[in-house]
């Protein structure tokens, strides 16, 4: 499993550099529209042919990676943060104030998460660059996507606070932010870390179902959600195979998350 | 010699056996959605009105290739000189597909339940030109005046869409006059349609049409699923395909697609001019500026849209009516040409000037707005796409939105919060009198400024005044000159800003004969009359 790790690891490291230097890999720009040659086959100048309006899809997919691999762990880390606020609080607190938390989470939980963004997009200020639509994007997924990781971490909090450790502390005369930062968080820390490994490829996906439903980020930025819209139809997909290119990166890459966290849980 | 006879009469036996024992024939098509409706008038949506297509019987027909009324029920026709009257003669021995015999009776029926305001009947709403009752008045059996209480232009043509109903029918609205019946309706998965016995019409030689004996229309919503069943040989047409789906079919089976040539609908963009609109006057007044409008109209690449995103199955618009529309098509029109340099002059003289590469108002405003479409419809996303590249060549910056349909619907009808929209408009009337609800400044269906009081601009005023003066005559050529009048403020002034006119694809199998696919809906069975089906395919079924 190591090796699987070190592999992961090495492919997600390489992919994000490649769209970090996107710019350098594909100079013609994710934007410019080659009318010319509209969908046309693998060449030397395009690597990967061009989309349906003549753009570069190898300058897409890299630029399309960029946004979605880049704001989706930032994503992450919101929710993650929220969650563990949220349900930190609520595990170290108990009682009424748990139950209380815990409902308004599930009642989050029971929330229709698609339509919740479609509304929430719906009522976005129209004058926004593509790149603040990205960025609102995501951080409405990170903002929406904190309940089930909040569930998660307040069962574990509330059992570290039942801990003899933590009595022990206690009874040592640890107290308030000592006996928080010293004593629960580093605990924590494994559960949120797993939370925030497995939220990412949840928010990449989310952003390409929004992205399929023509919700997701504005043109002419690319991101995997609008790269995937390409294969909605079965009669261009069937003779133009390179289209499946983001597809086969956007699983490369989820698989990569899920074997660096499968990888963390195991026992050694 | 005894001989010879018996097996001459063996012969011609054999002959007349072959000749009954021939397989009955069924076309097959279809719906992509379920029929919300048995009652021809109460159609709205595309799968009623096919199934109203070919089960109804009309007064009048209108014949979607020559585009010219043709006798149905009634074998003639007069429109008073007023407008408000129409007098029809109807066909002798008629009868319903359950033996019911036809009558003026029906007609007056059908009449007067279409114009009850209680049934909400959008084919009624189509004749209400004024406030008062319908009158009908039988002067015989085969012989009725109707009587509107205001004048409706385009009156007899209105009759194409009303299919007449029986009066005193036990099976009331499944009693029909057209060339098939319902015979069997499977919720959600299909409906059979048979041949009417009474259908009343007969090809030249004296047989009774239809020549196909059923119809079976399966409901299927998904396009690629449609297309491969077609290509299968499991269906014989699609009335209607998509650019996409017509290159995939060329590439695949040829012989199966039929290009028409340009239809009646047309993608176009409009500014929104409303002045309660809240978005910045700075950016109403660009949006009233005509110089602006046409500025923004001649830095678009139409025939790029046409070529790129319709895969050249559409043509550059040139304004309100399609070519297709052969009478009330102005001629004189061309579309508007892509030519930046003129469009950069004419922001000049609007005030505009261009600074780093970057289009400002005379205040010192960046020209950027926003065009909104409704999300999942591709070529309207790629359309704004392009617009957005082709505005970057003179300085503006676009930001293109995508929203769901119901929000889209509530920002340019209720609230009026966005700059600029692109949508579609499906055409199925010829007749001006079919966009009075765009054209009429106090119209709702006035997009870029909706119920205006007054008119807001001379040109306005002017349209207003010439719609409604079209409206009121019966003169078809005094109309026409009016409407010409009428498409060619609309080029000048371009409150719509029309991109493309979509070409009529559709898709047929070589075992359909006498199949003639034609720009007006519905474009392939529109002869459905005279469909033929060639016996192999009658065997395999």
């Amino acid at each position: 499993m190591k090796v699987a790790r070190i592999g992961a690891i090495t492919l997600l490291l390489l992919v994000a550099l490649a769209s970090v230097i996107a710019g350098c890999l594909a100079p013609s720009g994710y934007a410019r529209q080659f009318r010319d040659i509209p969908d046309a086959p693998p060449s030397r100048q395009h690597w990967l042919g061009t989309d349906d309006l003549g753009r570069d899809r190898f300058a897409r997919v890299l630029y399309g990676t960029r946004v979605s691999l880049l704001l989706a762990p930032a994503a992450a880390l919101l929710a993650s943060f929220l969650a563990a606020l949220i349900g930190g609080i609520a595990g170290l607190a108990g009682g009424r104030l748990q139950t209380i938390v815990m409902a308004g989470t599930d009642l989050f939980l029971s929330l229709p998460w698609l339509f919740l963004l479609i509304t929430v997009r719906a009522v976005m200020p129209l004058n926004v660059s593509p790149l603040t639509s990205v960025v609102i994007t995501f951080a409405m997924l990170g903002s929406l996507g904190w309940a089930a990781a909040a569930r998660v971490i307040c069962a574990d909090a509330r059992s570290l606070h039942n801990s003899d450790f933590l009595l022990l502390a206690r009874a040592s005369g640890i107290s308030g932010w000592r006996l928080v930062s010293r004593h629960l968080v580093p605990n924590l820390m494994p559960v949120i870390y797993a939370q925030f490994w497995l939220s990412v490829p949840v928010f990449i996906l989310t952003e390409a179902n929004l992205g399929i439903l023509g919700l997701g980020v504005s043109e002419p930025l690319p991101s995997w959600g609008s790269l995937l819209r390409e294969l909605e139809s079965y009669s261009s997909i069937s003779s133009n195979p390179w289209q499946f290119v983001p597809l086969l990166l956007l699983l490369a890459v989820v698989s990569c998350f899920h074997l660096i966290v499968v990888d963390r849980e195991l026992p050694a | 010699m005894k001989r010879r006879h018996f097996v001459w009469l063996l012969l011609v036996l054999a002959a007349l056996c072959s000749a009954v024992a021939q397989p009955p024939t069924q076309l097959r098509f279809c719906l992509r959605s379920e029929p919300k409706t048995f009652n021809p008038l109460l159609v709205e949506e595309d799968s009623s009105d096919t199934v109203r297509y070919l089960t109804g019987g009309v007064l009048v027909r209108l014949n979607r290739d020559n585009q010219k009324l043709e006798p149905g029920l009634a074998t003639a026709w007069k429109v008073s000189k007023d407008g408000r009257s129409i007098t029809f003669l109807l066909r002798r021995g008629v009868k319903f597909s359950d033996g019911t015999p036809f009558s003026a009776e029906d007609v007056a029926y059908t009449v007067q339940e279409m114009m009850d305001p209680n049934l909400h009947s959008s084919v009624g709403d189509t004749f209400r030109s004024g406030e008062g009752k319908t009158e009908t008045r039988i002067v015989s059996p085969t012989k009725i005046a109707i009587t509107f209480p205001a004048p409706v232009a385009g009156l007899d043509r209105l009759f194409d869409q009303v299919a007449i109903m029986s009066s005193n029918s036990p099976k009331k609205e499944m009693a029909v006059l057209g060339p098939y019946y319902v015979a069997e309706n499977k919720a959600g998965s299909y409906l059979m349609l048979q041949r009417n016995p009474n259908y009343w019409k007969h090809d030249a030689s004296g047989r009774p049409l239809p020549f196909i004996d059923s119809v079976r229309l399966d409901i299927q919503q998904n396009r690629d699923l449609e297309l491969l069943r077609l290509e299968r040989g499991e269906i014989d047409l699609v009335n209607s395909i998509d650019a996409e789906y017509y290159e995939k079919l060329v590439a695949d089976k040829p012989a199966l697609a039929y290009d028409a040539g340009p239809s009646l609908d047309s993608e176009h963009m409009w500014f929104n001019q409303v002045p309660a609109a809240p978005i910045g006057d700075y950016k109403k007044a660009w949006f009233q500026s005509t110089n602006f409008r046409r500025a923004v109209s001649e830095s678009i690449n139409r025939a790029d849209l046409a070529r790129i995103v319709f895969r050249g199955h559409a043509q550059p618009a040139v304004g309100i009516v399609s070519p297709a529309n052969q009478f009330w098509f102005n001629s004189k029109l061309q579309p508007h040409p892509f030519d930046q340099k003129s469009a950069l002059q004419r922001l000049q003289q609007g005030g505009f000037r261009m600074q780093d590469g970057v289009l400002h108002d005379g205040a010192g405003h960046v020209v950027e707005f926003s065009i909104i479409t409704n999300a999942g419809n591709k070529y309207r996303e790629r359309m704004a796409t392009m617009i957005q590249q082709d505005l970057a060549g003179v300085g503006i910056k676009v930001n293109v939105v995508t929203l769901d349909f119901p929000s889209l619907i509530e920002r340019i009808t209720r609230t009026f919060n966005y700059e600029a929209c692109l949508l579609g408009l499906v055409n199925t009337e010829l007749d001006p009198a079919s966009v009075m609800n765009v054209w009429l400044s106090s119209a709702e269906n006035h997009q870029w400024n909706p119920s205006e009081k007054t008119p807001a601009t001379a040109w306005e005023a002017e349209i207003d005044h010439l719609m409604r003066a079209q409206a009121s005559t019966l003169d078809d050529h005094k109309r026409k000159q009016y409407f010409d009048r009428v498409q060619e403020i609309a080029w000048e002034q371009e409150p719509f800003i029309y991109l493309v006119t979509k070409n009529a694809l559709s898709a047929v199998s070589t075992s359909v004969a006498n199949a003639h696919p034609v720009v007006l809906r519905p474009q392939v069975f529109w002869n459905i009359d005279e469909l033929k089906l060639a016996p192999e395919v009658a065997d395999k079924r």
